[in-house]
């Protein structure tokens, strides 16, 4: 168990990033933190692919020199995983800012809490 | 006949290109648009259910120029035409019931944008439903949530704001998992295709190798899911989700969204992991444990709660807990169940809303119990769907909420393990649910013959009475006509093997 950890280090890395990363999204009252959060558990989701899809000795699958030898090149998925995953963060994250400025506009508050204790006092 | 095969692409990409056309139209056309292409859609959808019911076998639909393991698929057997074409019906008759107050809460210039999200959902959810790429679905997950956020805060107040944010973080929280566990799931297998990836799953299993990581990826997969899906300890967000967006939303949101992500989770569970996998872990226990408690909390909440829109929305809490609870079952009769149950409630939760609303209107706006003494009387229409929906919330024959809970009691039987604990949950639920819906039955229709408030006739609002009226008519159908559906639905799980 102990060698495999070592041995997987980027995987062990990516999985404490994402348990950083989710902790503080689910727990944090700040808006801006929590959106912070949410793009360290995306980025070490992308961290693990990247670690799994890369085998050392390889490169990236372009083909060069006209060497068109399955053992030369990296499995090309995993990249395109994580460029779909950036897609969907990206437009995610955005969505979440512009309800954080319509809150902040309102509010004049990051925190949830707060935000939810005002609206309570509105009574509506 | 071959060219139905066509059909399931034909729908989702048609709902996904009406999406953008709509953002150019004024709103009125982008309503007509939108009207259309729902109805559309339950067209190519009842048709592809007729083609899949004629051939008997389930269909792959090859997406580009590439075969599998490469390329994309959609694939369609019977519960998938059957459970696109519910959902296509479900948002007809939600956004023509709430077709008024759309234009009474949604700004002119802004309502083009809430028929682009109601596309997106529907593309969404017929994609969620129909695709045999779990990547693919992935990507839809996060279009559905985008276009489900979109929906709560078209009506802008500041409470829809805060929900909207709630519901985006839970939401995240869960996809971050499904992200997660399918990257874990791609490495131990090496396929992105549901088929595939239950091959190989079969052959880890078979040399008895990765169990930690592969029960990792499981949890990963089943929470992620439940937590969007909206399962009792995370349904912090639901009742200011349900109880303050305009109405047509809140009607698709607790009748579509959650049931379109627990859709998604039985197809993993029978087409990715495999069902015997799957019943091997533990964590079809904690889905159990975690469906009863939903079904108590969500009801207790219910009574408890003073505002009407509110309560409905903890009904639901306790109706998703209903379907964990069959999945938790753990046998083909509790899974036949719990599909059921997902069109049972989903037609009941959509009447429930949609009645709510006029009510409240024939109560001047007022969502509080006391001011809605006799609402029943002013507007007879909204009246009479309450207390159908109501009715076949707790369970009385000839309504669908009846046939669902004979199922859930009849699979229990079969599961002696958790029988007991099954049929007590499922009775006080049943009490519970009888109180809370009763009571607000006792209550609109309570003679008030004080009351200034002026009646609805019926006359003025004829696309909510009729909405209304095919709502009951769906309602009574499935509870009178069980059978073929209940039929349909063993045929169709049995093609997801």
């Amino acid at each position: 168990m102990g060698s495999n950890l070592l041995a997987n280090y980027g995987e062990v890395a990516a999985a404490i990033l994402f348990g950083i990363g989710f902790t503080n999204l689910l727990l944090h009252k700040n808006l801006i933190k929590k959106i912070i959060g949410l793009n360290i558990m995306d980025t070490a989701v992308y961290l693990f692919l990247a670690e799994k899809g890369y085998i050392t000795g390889r490169v990236a699958p372009i083909v060069v020199n006209g060497v068109q030898d399955m053992e030369a090149y990296i499995n090309p998925i995993p990249a395109g995983l994580v460029l779909t995953g950036i897609v969907v963060s990206v437009s995610v994250t955005a969505l979440m800012l512009s309800l954080t400025i319509r809150l902040y506009g309102r509010y004049r508050t990051l925190d949830l809490d707060e935000i939810s204790a005002q609206l309570r006092k509105e009574g509506k | 006949m071959d060219f139905i095969r066509n059909f399931p692409f034909f729908s989702i990409i048609l709902s996904l290109f009406s999406g953008s056309v709509c953002s150019v139209l004024p709103s009125k056309a982008a309503r007509w648009v939108n009207t259309f292409v729902i109805v559309t859609c339950a067209v190519l959808s009842g048709a592809t259910l007729f083609y899949v019911l004629q051939t008997g076998e389930s269909f792959v639909y090859m997406m580009g120029h590439f075969p599998a393991p490469w390329g994309n698929e959609i694939r369609a057997g019977v519960l998938e035409a059957l459970m696109a074409l519910f959902f296509c019906l479900i948002m007809l008759l939600s956004m023509l019931g709430g077709r008024k107050k759309v234009d009474e809460e949604i700004l002119e210039s802004k309502q083009n944008l809430f028929y682009i999200l109601v596309n997106l959902m529907l593309t969404s959810l017929l994609a969620l439903v129909y695709t045999n790429d779990l990547f693919t679905a992935y990507v839809f997950v996060e279009i559905n949530t985008i276009s489900a956020c979109g929906l709560i805060m078209i009506r802008r107040i500041g409470r829809t704001f805060e929900a909207a944010v709630r519901y985006m973080i839970m939401s995240l929280v869960g996809s971050g998992m499904i992200l997660f566990g399918l990257c874990m799931l791609y490495d131990l297998t090496g396929h992105l295709l549901m088929s595939n990836i239950q091959e190989s799953v079969a052959k880890v299993m078979e040399v008895d190798a990765y169990h930690v990581p592969l029960l990792v990826t499981i949890t990963l997969l089943v929470i992620g899911l439940a937590i969007k899906s909206a399962l009792f300890p995370f349904h912090a967000w639901l009742p200011d989700a349900y109880g303050y967006s305009t109405i047509s939303s809140a009607a698709i949101l607790s009748s579509l969204v959650s049931k379109g992500y627990i859709f998604l989770l039985i197809k993993i569970i029978y087409r990715v992991i495999g069902y015997d996998v799957f019943r091997s872990t533990h964590i079809i226990d904690i889905l159990f444990i975690f469906g009863l408690a939903g079904m108590i909390f969500g009801s207790t909440s219910a009574i408890k709660e003073q505002d009407i829109r509110r309560m409905a929305a903890f009904s639901s809490v306790a109706q998703i807990g209903y379907i964990y609870m069959g999945i938790g079952l753990g046998t083909q009769e509790s899974m036949i169940a719990s599909v059921f149950h997902i069109f049972a409630h989903s037609c009941a939760k959509a009447l429930v809303f949609i009645g709510i609303i006029g009510l409240t209107d024939a109560s001047g706006f007022n969502r509080h119990f006391s001011e809605l003494t006799g609402a029943g009387f002013r507007n007879k229409v909204a009246g009479i769907g309450f207390i159908v929906a109501s009715l076949s919330m707790v369970g009385v024959p000839v309504f669908a909420g009846f046939v669902s809970k004979l199922l859930f009691a009849r699979a229990a039987v079969l599961n002696t393990g958790k029988l007991l604990p099954t049929m007590i949950v499922l009775a006080i639920s049943t009490i519970l649910n009888a109180i809370y819906f009763l009571k607000t039955g006792i209550r609109i229709y309570t003679p008030n013959n004080g009351s200034e408030y002026v009646s609805i006739p019926l006359k003025e609002e004829k696309t909510y009475g009729f909405a209304i009226i095919l709502f009951v008519v769906i309602n009574v159908c499935l509870g009178m006509n069980s059978q073929p559906i209940v039929d349909m639905i063993h045929d169709g799980l049995a093609m997801f093997a």
